[in-house]
């Protein structure tokens, strides 16, 4: 079994994202270590990219942390590697194409599978241009990870047929960042994915409370969560880890009961 | 020109996020069927001839040909429309088209302020909604175009993030168009972003080769030997040349800023010092780093400090079809003060680095062949950051 099956096996799945690199490597590798240790299924780490489109203020501002801290796309697979080496949690990387393209599409594949990475998520890559990353992600066995948004009604069969992994399901229109509310009817959306495809689907963008989490774990299999977690390395830099540990314990607890 | 993917070569597509998918394929169906549509091309022309004030002059400049002493040269005078930009014809087009569709308010990003200026005058004639976004740095050297804007009942959100200049105004834009679509169309102003933005835009700015060309044809009885505009994105550089891609004689020149030199970082030159890549919903060629993190460039021109160019030029260069050379700052002032000078015309910064091209080239051409430049802009706007720029004290 995938490790990203594996994630999802009896259980609702919880889904930490963490910008690498910010403050520092060192925070990012003990912050997943507590992540994984406190229950995270499954873990996407953000490789920084100068311009992230798709991020709302709080992510944006630790993309660039991290990269004033000088870390690099090569860094980052040191990183990996390192923490393979203890932690078995999927790990799936979350960047913008131009990092891979630039760094060389086979060239970056080849190397998510010698260190241990599970799967990619581009959110700047949409089902018409997957082939641009698709055939060197099975080549090397990186699941490309599909996203379906609010608006994607009529292309959502389309994707789900072809997704590989899990899909990630964006709870609401635009960027990323904590909400009160999600009012997205995720129910259909659901249910569509379901007749399409028997992968397992996630929730992401505007959770952060054990509620939110809890209420689209049980509409769906699992629930994502980046900026309430890049919030907690906002606020107490490299003392970030043992927050985070707790706040994923206690989130993991709220989807026990999902 | 581009085939159905909205490719140019390897060039274009659409990286974005799947949120705005069915967005951009709505406007796709809806602008491959109103730009067939009688009523349609009918209504845009009588926007362009009655309220934009098109066609555009062809002036010949003869002063500035005799003391260059060279090929005859001409000036397109985009200067002279409403709202004094090349803007305003890509605008129209998109507003018209976003009000057969529905939509009821325009966002747009906006660099030296150009083309935020028309999309506010668009807006105010059809009774939109309008935000543009602008970088926070922009708004400082174009601060009169924000009170333009304003003016015009426009909403201008100055943008912190990153460089604070021209791509972080399109990333706000893109953000903000992912979280309100339903009654918002997101009027791009450059042959960029993902596909169809840059066939649409292009099409729309089509009209300064169109009349060039008739213009020249009964001025002259031939065609241009060059043909010379500025680059950012390449809306006015891409409708400059459109209508003379298939005439192989002309030379087809787009001229970028170079800032302080290509050998320096302080360069915004994308053919001239950047790789190919994904950006902005589009792969064309980007100013970055060997990671691939988008460079933060420079240019005295706040309409050509952006780190990309429209995939059509990109692909243009690939083919070798149109050629892309680099101006700098210091060039781009002195052509700014001597068009002034010379001809009477004080020219957009940005349509600067084209003179200044042509003022390299005129020289070594016969005296019997032509340049058209394209004068994308007027440069009433850049007057206090030139002055600033020659040690002046002058702000607006």
């Amino acid at each position: 079994m995938s490790r990203i099956k594996s994630a999802f096996e009896n259980r609702k799945a919880f889904i930490a994202f963490i910008t690498c690199g910010d403050p520092d490597l060192e925070t990012t590798a003990a912050a997943v270590r507590a992540a994984a240790e406190n229950g995270a299924d499954l873990i996407e780490l953000g490789i920084p990219f100068s311009d992230p489109t798709a991020e709302g203020p709080v992510i944006q501002d630790a993309n660039i942390r991290a990269l004033s801290g000088g870390v690099t796309t090569d860094k980052i697979f040191d990183l990996v590697r390192e923490l393979r080496q203890d932690v078995q949690t999927p790990f799936v990387f979350m960047t913008y194409a131009n990092l891979i393209f630039s760094y060389g599409t086979e060239r970056f594949l080849s190397a998510c599978q010698d260190i241990g990475i599970d799967g990619l998520i581009l959110p700047d890559l949409p089902f018409e241009e997957k082939d641009e990353f698709l055939p060197a992600c099975r080549k090397y066995d990186v699941d490309l990870i599909s996203l379906i948004a609010p608006t994607s009604a009529d292309r959502i069969a389309m994707i789900a047929r072809e997704a590989d992994g899990f899909l990630y399901i964006v709870s609401s229109l635009g960027v990323t960042g904590m909400r009160n509310e999600i009012k997205t009817d995720l129910s259909s959306i659901v249910s569509v994915i379901r007749q399409n495809t028997s992968l397992p689907c996630a929730i992401g963008f505007g959770i952060s409370t054990p509620e939110q989490g809890r209420a689209m774990a049980a509409v769906s299999d699992g629930a994502i969560v980046g900026s309430a977690i890049i919030k907690l390395l906002e606020k107490y830099g490299k003392d970030a880890p043992a927050h985070i540990g707790k706040y994923v314990r206690t989130m993991k607890e709220a989807l026990r009961t999902a | 020109m581009t085939n159905p993917n909205g490719r140019f070569g390897s060039h274009g597509g659409q990286y974005i996020p799947e949120t705005l998918m069915n967005a951009v394929i709505e406007l796709e169906k809806a602008y491959n069927h109103y730009k067939n549509d009688p009523v349609f091309n009918e209504e845009l022309t009588e926007l362009f001839n009655e309220y934009a004030g098109r066609p555009s002059r062809l002036y010949y400049a003869e002063k500035m040909s005799r003391d260059l002493g060279g090929a005859k040269i001409y000036l397109k005078r985009e200067d002279l429309n409403h709202t004094g930009s090349h803007k305003i014809n890509n605008v129209l087009g998109q507003a018209l088209l976003a009000r057969k569709i529905g939509k009821t308010r325009l966002i747009a990003e906006t660099g030296a302020g150009q083309h935020g200026v028309a999309t506010a005058t668009a807006a105010a004639l059809m009774g939109m909604e309008c935000v543009v976004f602008m970088g926070e740095e922009d708004t400082v050297r174009q601060a009169l175009n924000v009170y333009r804007m304003r003016l015009l009942g426009a909403e201008v959100v100055p943008v912190k993030t990153g460089t604070a200049t021209l791509k972080d105004a399109v990333s706000e834009a893109m953000r903000e168009w992912t979280s309100r679509i339903a009654d918002t169309h997101y009027c791009l102003g450059s042959v960029m972003g993902p596909h169809p933005f840059p066939t649409i835009v292009r099409d729309f700015q089509s009209v300064i080769s169109k009349e060039i060309k008739e213009q020249l044809s009964s001025k002259e009885g031939k065609l241009p030997d060059a043909v010379i505009a500025c680059v950012g994105g390449g809306s006015n550089a891409m409708g400059s040349f459109y209508h003379f891609m298939e005439d192989k004689n002309v030379r087809l020149i787009g001229c970028e800023a170079a800032g302080r030199g290509i050998d320096t970082f302080e360069t915004a030159a994308t053919i001239n010092t950047g790789k190919e890549g994904i950006f902005h919903g589009m792969k064309s060629y980007f100013c970055q780093d060997e990671y691939g993190q988008i460079a933060p460039v420079y240019s005295i021109s706040a309409g050509l400090d952006y780190p990309g160019i429209g995939p059509e030029h990109a692909y243009l260069h690939d083919i070798g079809r149109a050629e892309y050379v680099p101006v700098t700052d210091d060039e781009a002032v002195c052509a700014f003060e001597y068009l002034s000078r010379t001809e009477g015309i004080i020219p957009a910064i940005e349509s600067a680095h084209a003179v200044a091209h042509a003022m390299k080239l005129a020289p070594n051409m016969q005296k019997d062949q032509i340049i058209v430049i394209t004068i994308s802009g007027r440069g009433d706007k850049d007057c206090a950051a030139i002055a600033r720029y020659r040690g002046e004290n002058l702000y607006e």
